[in-house]
């Protein structure tokens, strides 16, 4: 690490999107006000997925006041292993995941145990709206938890990894695999620590990874190498990422997507603000793509699977440029 | 494209109308750009309040003499609608009366003066007139003995009248006297009681009441002051610490005579003040009280003082709000709540800098420690942050009475700060601390003050206090450049740092 600050042309010429340009000339811009609850809050989301038959981990129940809080032990003694999240949650906070139990306690998935007063608070904290974006009430999902698929054995420390694809006005433009570490407490959030791995758009394979806005070559908590990740079923994937345009029109949105043992590809939840760290983890700014899809005559009657083929032949990595993304143009 | 230079071109005119306002006003009104060319002048409002009983009304207020020490009475204004009003008598006993047949519920009168610092000593014209003896029953028998007491004691250690009063504070001041104890009570102030003691000691005394100037303070009463004649001048005396001589920043608003305020046809009639501390040049002094100039009457001095005390603060905010976007959009830097700082930078202004910066991180800190505690009682959220809240101003009366016990009035300088903020902030880095670590709350705790501390600098500089009063259209700058931020998509400062690892890949 010789240089410790970079220059504003070599991020220009990296087509590099910061955040300034992506709020006003991205998110303004291509994501109406009104649309902005349907991605927001998760519950909203599921229900119209269920709508578009977009898969998503499957809804149990919902908590909505605080009164149902004192008999939800019912409500959970069939339900062995649950996700509890609030809906309005925002950067994977306040999301709890029950992996088993342990007479009457709940194993978490960092393997700690909760008793149900835990939970209960945690829920009483949630429907106060201690997570929620403005501080506003807010509810309570409980959801299937995903049985993660065995391609990522070895590359996940505690949490499910799941694809972040960022969409733009349909268009599959980035995608990124974020790996839970140890630092990150089982969260794939990358500010926190996990890992982010860039992938080819056409293929789905590893192109270079990063944690902590650093690049590393291998899983820091099983030493796997990240190179070999290669996500199989890649354009079923960028599929239903295409389709959250169809369902929620906002134009610019990060569709997060994990891969479920069982059920395939489904839909974790969507984002209207995605973050930029994926620019890092792709080795390449994200400004050139949308700039790309931002100029083209759109063809209206594009269904998602045209606009997939679009992207994966535009956006395809030729195995130089994957290595070298830095090589003059 | 076309949309964006519309856009910028509003922006620059809205700057341009800014600048020219204020440039026209330069012209018109002389107010000069710089606060340095400037005499500062003292507006001093007196708001008389009382509600009316029924029959005439009539109000009289003692008046400030036509040059109190220290100060010229440069004008005088009086504002009460349906009111008949008139300055009577001379030098110190100048007193306003407002007439009025009938009027009903409660009534505000109001008096301005404007004052002119100066070097004049103002020795009133020696005045002959002696105080009555009016002591001789005042004090039951044995404060008669205590007081006899305490008086011969001073005496004794005394040898003109001045080093007599001086004796008679000091004792009167010294908590462990029983004789001092037995005379003071709660309807006598120290200055009555002073009073009294010197016309026992026959040395010619009355009483004063005197308006500490501070700027933009509202809601002030008068302090009783006590004078003495001696060696053919009165000499104002604090019957509190026994200091001599009128404080440069002490106004006297009242000598002798009668009474500060009579109300005849009303009740509960109190009076209170405003000041505020204006940099005008005195030339133009002239012209603001007497033009009818569009810009005198469209300024922000038009308005009653209490009200221009507010707005003095009201038109930094613009300035803290950009220094707040800039450091946000153009810097990056992350802060906690988006216009905390501001609030922060403004309760610093009433602290000051340092004590200010102490205070609040002694506050957030202990705050901290506190909600780690509430945090395991599995409390609901708004409960547990009005439980902050309550805990905040325990700690906020702690640390004052603590700091003043230790001699640093410091303590006090707490209060000003917003406590809703407080709460919030500490609750929401207190979530941070759980769910990021210590190290983010550092970040965001440390930009938040940083930002505040850039922010308080810029609205403490006289410079910026003197613009955005004087010309408030100013802020129409500020507005344009908050806009144009708006607008701004290249790459933040702390960008380059975040994508520093695109140059390794």
């Amino acid at each position: 690490m010789s240089k410790r600050w970079v220059s504003i042309r070599r991020l220009q010429e990296f087509g590099m999107l910061g955040m300034n340009c992506r709020n006003v000339d991205f998110i303004n811009r291509y994501n109406r006000r009104k649309d902005f609850p349907l991605v927001d809050n998760k519950l909203k989301t599921k229900l119209l997925a269920q709508e578009y038959a977009v898969p998503t981990p499957g809804l149990k129940f919902v908590v909505r006041e605080q009164h149902e809080i004192s008999h939800i032990e019912q409500q959970l003694t069939d339900i062995a292993s649950f996700a509890l999240k609030p809906a309005k949650g925002s950067g994977g906070k306040g999301i709890l995941v029950v992996t088993g139990r342990q007479g009457d306690q709940f194993v978490r998935s960092s393997g700690a145990l909760l008793d149900i007063a835990d939970i209960r608070r945690h829920m009483s904290n949630i429907l106060a709206g201690l997570y929620s974006l403005a501080g506003s009430a807010d509810v309570v999902i409980i959801e299937d938890l995903i049985a993660f698929d065995d391609c990522f054995r070895g590359y996940s420390h505690e949490g499910v990894p799941d694809i972040r694809i960022i969409v733009f006005r349909g268009y599959p433009v980035m995608a990124m695999l974020r790996l839970a570490t140890a630092a990150s407490d089982g969260k794939a959030n990358l500010h926190q620590g996990a890992v982010g791995v860039g992938l080819a758009l056409d293929s789905g394979r590893c192109l270079q990874a990063a944690q902590f806005g650093r690049p590393i070559k291998l899983h820091p908590d099983t030493g796997c190498p990240l190179s070999d990740i290669r996500i199989s079923g890649w354009r079923e994937i960028l599929l239903l990422a295409s389709q959250c345009y169809d369902m929620t029109r906002l134009g610019y949105i990060g569709t997060d997507i994990v891969l479920d043992k069982f059920a395939g590809p489904q839909l974790l939840e969507l984002n209207a603000r995605p973050g930029l760290a994926i620019q890092i983890t792709n080795g390449r700014g994200l400004l050139p793509r949308l700039r790309h899809i931002e100029h083209m005559s759109l063809n209206r009657r594009f269904r998602a699977e045209q606009r997939v083929d679009y992207a994966m032949q535009q956006f395809a990595e030729d195995g130089s440029a994957a290595l070298s993304p830095m090589q003059d143009k | 494209m076309n949309q964006k230079w519309t856009f910028h071109a509003i922006l620059i005119l809205m700057a341009l109308i800014g600048i020219g306002t204020a440039v026209v006003r330069h012209l018109s009104a002389g107010t000069p750009f710089l606060p340095g060319q400037e005499k500062s002048v003292w507006l001093v409002e007196a708001r008389v309040d009382f509600d009316v009983t029924g029959g005439p009304i009539s109000a009289s207020l003692s008046l400030p003499d036509a040059q109190p020490p220290g100060f010229d009475l440069f004008d005088e204004q009086a504002a009460s609608p349906g009111y008949g009003f008139t300055v009577l008598g001379e030098g110190s006993n100048r007193r306003a009366e407002w007439t009025k047949r009938e009027a009903e519920g409660e009534q505000s009168l109001y008096y301005s003066a404007q004052l002119v610092e100066s070097d004049s000593h103002g020795v009133s014209p020696a005045g002959a007139v002696f105080p009555s003896r009016e002591y001789n029953n005042y004090w039951e028998n044995a404060q008669e003995l205590a007081a006899k007491e305490v008086l011969d004691l001073a005496r004794e250690k005394s040898s003109t009248p001045l080093s007599l009063t001086r004796e008679l504070i000091k004792l009167l001041n010294n908590p462990s006297s029983q004789n001092a104890g037995l005379l003071r009570s709660d309807t006598l102030s120290q200055a009555e009681l002073l009073i009294h003691f010197l016309s026992r000691a026959d040395i010619p005394a009355r009483y004063a009441m005197g308006l500490y100037l501070e700027d933009a303070r509202r809601r002030q009463i008068l302090t009783p002051m006590v004078e003495i004649y001696t060696e053919q001048e009165w000499l104002l005396v604090n019957p509190k610490t026994g200091d001599v001589g009128v404080p440069s920043n002490l106004l006297l608003w009242h000598r002798g005579g009668v009474s500060v305020l009579d109300v005849s046809g009303g009740e509960n009639s109190r009076v209170h003040f405003s000041m505020i501390r204006q940099t005008v040049p005195a030339a133009q002094l002239a012209q603001i009280t007497k033009s009818d100039s569009i810009f005198s009457r469209l300024g922000v001095q038009r308005l009653p003082i209490e009200e221009q005390s507010m707005f003095k603060l009201l038109l930094l905010l613009p300035l803290g709000a950009a220094v707040v976007v800039f450091m946000r959009v153009i810097i990056g830097l992350k802060t906690s709540g988006t216009f905390m700082p501001v609030l922060i930078a403004l309760a610093f202004l009433q602290t000051s800098l340092v004590e200010g910066l102490i205070s609040f991180v002694l506050i957030v800190a202990a705050g901290l420690a506190l909600r780690g505690y509430l945090s395991r009682l599995n409390l609901l959220l708004v409960s547990r942050i009005a439980a902050l809240i309550v805990l905040v101003i325990f700690m906020i009366s702690a640390f004052s009475i603590i700091g003043y016990q230790l001699g640093y009035s410091a303590g006090m300088a707490i209060t000003f700060f917003p406590m809703i903020i407080i709460a919030w902030t500490i609750e929401r880095m207190s979530i941070l601390w759980e769910e990021d670590g210590p190290s983010e709350v550092l970040t965001q705790g440390g930009g938040s003050l940083l930002v505040a501390v850039i922010a308080y600098l810029l609205m403490q500089m006289p410079l910026f206090v003197h613009l955005t009063f004087n010309f408030p259209e100013l802020n129409l700058v500020l507005l344009a450049s908050i806009l144009a931020m708006g607008q701004y998509t290249g790459y933040k400062l702390s960008e380059l740092w975040r994508f520093r690892a695109m140059d390794d890949l």
